[in-house]
C-alpha cells in the first residue's frame, strides 16, 4: 500500500488499467469460489424460473395464441428465449445489501477503496458462469420435449441478443442499486422488492409477449423498463420482429439514468450512514 | 388440561397471540403488503384477460369461471405467506443450528409444532382479495348459494389447503438431509403457479402431469368446480383420498427422515 501511494501520477495512470484488471480478476475468482459452493442452490434457483415453460403450455392450447399471428413454433421459440435472458439477467443486490447493512458488514466495506456494488457485480458474473452449464441442460431438454422448435438464430442477432441480455442484466442491476440506496433512509427495503417484482412478472414479457397487449396499454408499458428485461431481448433471440435501434436506444437510455440517480443516492445517503447499532 | 385435543389449542392460542403481536410492531410492511395484493390481483387480471379476447374462452372455462379459478389461487397463495412459510423456513434454521433437538425434546408433537408456531399477517391481504373474487365471480358466473353447494365448498377448500401444506411439509422436510433445500420451495412455488388456469388450459400430456404427478388440479381446479356446483362426486372423493394420501406420505416421510437426524456437529 505504501509503495503505491509514493508512486508518482504519471506512473500510477499507466499502471492504473493494470491494477483495475488484477482486482477484477481477484474479485471474480473469490467470488466464484464462492459461489462454486452453492451450486446446488443455484440449480434451484435456474429451476424457479419455468414460469415462461407454464405459460408456453397455455398460450400453444389457447385459441388466442393462434390471433397474436404467432405460431406453435414462434411461441415455443418466443418463450424458450423469455427463460433464457431472465436467467441471465436475475439481480439480488436489495437483498444482500439490507443484510450487508443491517449486520454491520458494510462498514468494512465502505473503508476498503472498492465500491461495494463491485463486488455484488463480481458475484453476479460469477453466479452466471455457475448458471450457464444448468441452463444450457434445461434448454437441451426443452429441445428433447419440443424438438420441433429447435433453432439455431442467425449470427448477427445472435450477437445483439447477447448484448441485448447484458445490457438488460445491467439495467436491472442499476433498478436493484438505486432501490438499495435507500437502505440508508429505512432498515426494511426488501419489502419494497415485493413491489417491483410484480410488475417484473406481468410487464416484461416473461408471462405473454408484449404483442398480446391491448395496444394503449401495450404503448404506455413500453414507456417503463420493464419490457426491455425480457421482451426485446427474447425476440432478438427467437427471430421474431422488433425494432432494434429504438430497443438498444432505450436500454441505453434508462441504464446512464440509473445510473447516474444511483450514484447521487449513494452520495447523499453514505453521508447519513451512521452504521447499524450506533 | 387432561385432554389433549385442548391442550393443543391452548398452546396454538398462546403461539399466534405472541406472533401478531410481533408483527403489529410492522406497520408499514403490512401496508407495503396490502399495496402488493392489489398490484398483484391486477396484474393476474390482466393476464387473464389476454385470453380472452373476441368472446374467446380459455379451456372451455368463461371469464367469470376463470376467475374463480384466479380467486382460489389467490387464496393459497395468501395461505402461504401466512401460515406455510414463516412455519416452515424455521426448519432450515432448526437443522443448521442444531435447535431441532429442543423441538423434539417437546412434549407436543413435533410435526404439529414445526407447522404451527408462527402465523405472519403479510398474506392477509392476499386471502382478502381471493375470497372477494371467489365470491365476487361466483355470483357473476350465476351461482345461486345452497347449504350443500357451501358444505362441498368449504370441503373441497380445505382439502385443497391440505394437500398445499404436505407438499410445502415434503419438501421443507428434506432440509434434514441437504440443510439447504430451501430453494426447493421456490421451485415448488413456480410451479403451483401453474394453479392459476383452470387444468383444461393445459395440454393433454400437462394435464395428466398436474393431475396425477404435481396435484395442480385438486390445488385451485376441484375447489372451482365445486363452488361452480358441477363437482361429480368421483372427483369429490378422489380429492378427499388425494389429501388423506399426501397427508400420510408428509408424516411418514416426516417420521423417516428424523431416523437420520443426528444433531448439529455430531
Amino acid at each position: 500500500m505504501r509503495s503505491r501511494a509514493l508512486r508518482s501520477p504519471r506512473v500510477r495512470s499507466r499502471s492504473s488499467l493494470q491494477h483495475g484488471w488484477r482486482v477484477a480478476r481477484a474479485l471474480f475468482a473469490s467470488q466464484y469460489a464462492l459461489m462454486l459452493e452453492y451450486r446446488a442452490e443455484i440449480l434451484l434457483w435456474a429451476l424457479s424460473g419455468l414460469v415462461p415453460f407454464i405459460m408456453l403450455a397455455v398460450w400453444i392450447e389457447s385459441p388466442a395464441g393462434d390471433a397474436l399471428g404467432m405460431g406453435p413454433t414462434q411461441l415455443a421459440r418466443y418463450f424458450l428465449a423469455a427463460f433464457v435472458v431472465r436467467q441471465f439477467t436475475v439481480a439480488w443486490v436489495m437483498t444482500v445489501f439490507e443484510e450487508d447493512a443491517l449486520q454491520g458488514r458494510l462498514s468494512p466495506m465502505l473503508l476498503q477503496p472498492l465500491h461495494p456494488f463491485w463486488r455484488y457485480l463480481a458475484s453476479h458474473f460469477a453466479e452466471q458462469a455457475i448458471r450457464l452449464p444448468f441452463v444450457a441442460m434445461i434448454a437441451s431438454l426443452f429441445f428433447l420435449v419440443l424438438p420441433w422448435a429447435f433453432w439455431v438464430p442467425n449470427p448477427q442477432r445472435a450477437l445483439l441478443a447477447l448484448a441485448a441480455t447484458f445490457l438488460a442484466f445491467l439495467l436491472n442491476f442499476l433498478i436493484q442499486c438505486t432501490m438499495a440506496c435507500l437502505c440508508f433512509w429505512s432498515e426494511r427495503v426488501n419489502a419494497l422488492e415485493r413491489l417491483i417484482y410484480i410488475p417484473m412478472l406481468f410487464l416484461s414479457g416473461t408471462a405473454a409477449p408484449l404483442e398480446a397487449f391491448p395496444p394503449a396499454l401495450r404503448r404506455m408499458v413500453e414507456w417503463t423498463p420493464f419490457p426491455l428485461l425480457v421482451n426485446f431481448p427474447a425476440q432478438l433471440l427467437s427471430g421474431g420482429e422488433v425494432s432494434i435501434a429504438a430497443g438498444f436506444t432505450a436500454l441505453a437510455g434508462w441504464i446512464t439514468g440509473l445510473f447516474l440517480l444511483m450514484t447521487l443516492l449513494w452520495r447523499i445517503g453514505v453521508k447519513r450512514y451512521g452504521a447499524m447499532g450506533a | 388440561m387432561g385432554n389433549p385435543l385442548g391442550r393443543y389449542l391452548l398452546t396454538l392460542r398462546r403461539l399466534w397471540g405472541v406472533a401478531l403481536a410481533m408483527q403489529l410492531e410492522y406497520q408499514v410492511n403490512l401496508w407495503l403488503e396490502v399495496a402488493a395484493a392489489v398490484t398483484n390481483l391486477l396484474g393476474s387480471l390482466l393476464l387473464l384477460s389476454l385470453f380472452f379476447g373476441g368472446g374467446r374462452m380459455l379451456g372451455g372455462w368463461s371469464w367469470p369461471q376463470a376467475l374463480v379459478v384466479l380467486g382460489v389461487y389467490t387464496l393459497l397463495e395468501g395461505i402461504t405467506s401466512t401460515w406455510l412459510r414463516p412455519n416452515l423456513s424455521t426448519i432450515v434454521g432448526h437443522v443448521q443450528q442444531g435447535t431441532l433437538d429442543f423441538v423434539l425434546l417437546k412434549p407436543i408433537d413435533s410435526q404439529f409444532w414445526l407447522s404451527t408456531t408462527r402465523i405472519s399477517l403479510m398474506g392477509l391481504p392476499e386471502i382478502a382479495t381471493g375470497l372477494g373474487l371467489m365470491v365476487w365471480a361466483a355470483g357473476r358466473a350465476g351461482i345461486r348459494t345452497t347449504p350443500w353447494l357451501l358444505f362441498q365448498t368449504l370441503l373441497m377448500l380445505l382439502t385443497s389447503g391440505l394437500i398445499l401444506y404436505s407438499l410445502w411439509f415434503l419438501v421443507a422436510t428434506t432440509s434434514i438431509w441437504f440443510v439447504k433445500t430451501w430453494n426447493a420451495t421456490e421451485v415448488l412455488r413456480a410451479a403451483l403457479s401453474s394453479g392459476r388456469y383452470p387444468i383444461s388450459a393445459y395440454p393433454a400430456p400437462v394435464r395428466r402431469l398436474f393431475t396425477m404427478v404435481l396435484p395442480v388440479a385438486f390445488l385451485t381446479t376441484v375447489p372451482a368446480e365445486a363452488i361452480l356446483g358441477r363437482l361429480t362426486m368421483p372427483w369429490l372423493l378422489l380429492s378427499l383420498a388425494v389429501a388423506f394420501l399426501c397427508l400420510a406420505l408428509s408424516r411418514g416421510f416426516w417420521q423417516f427422515a428424523l431416523r437420520f437426524y443426528t444433531s448439529a456437529s455430531s
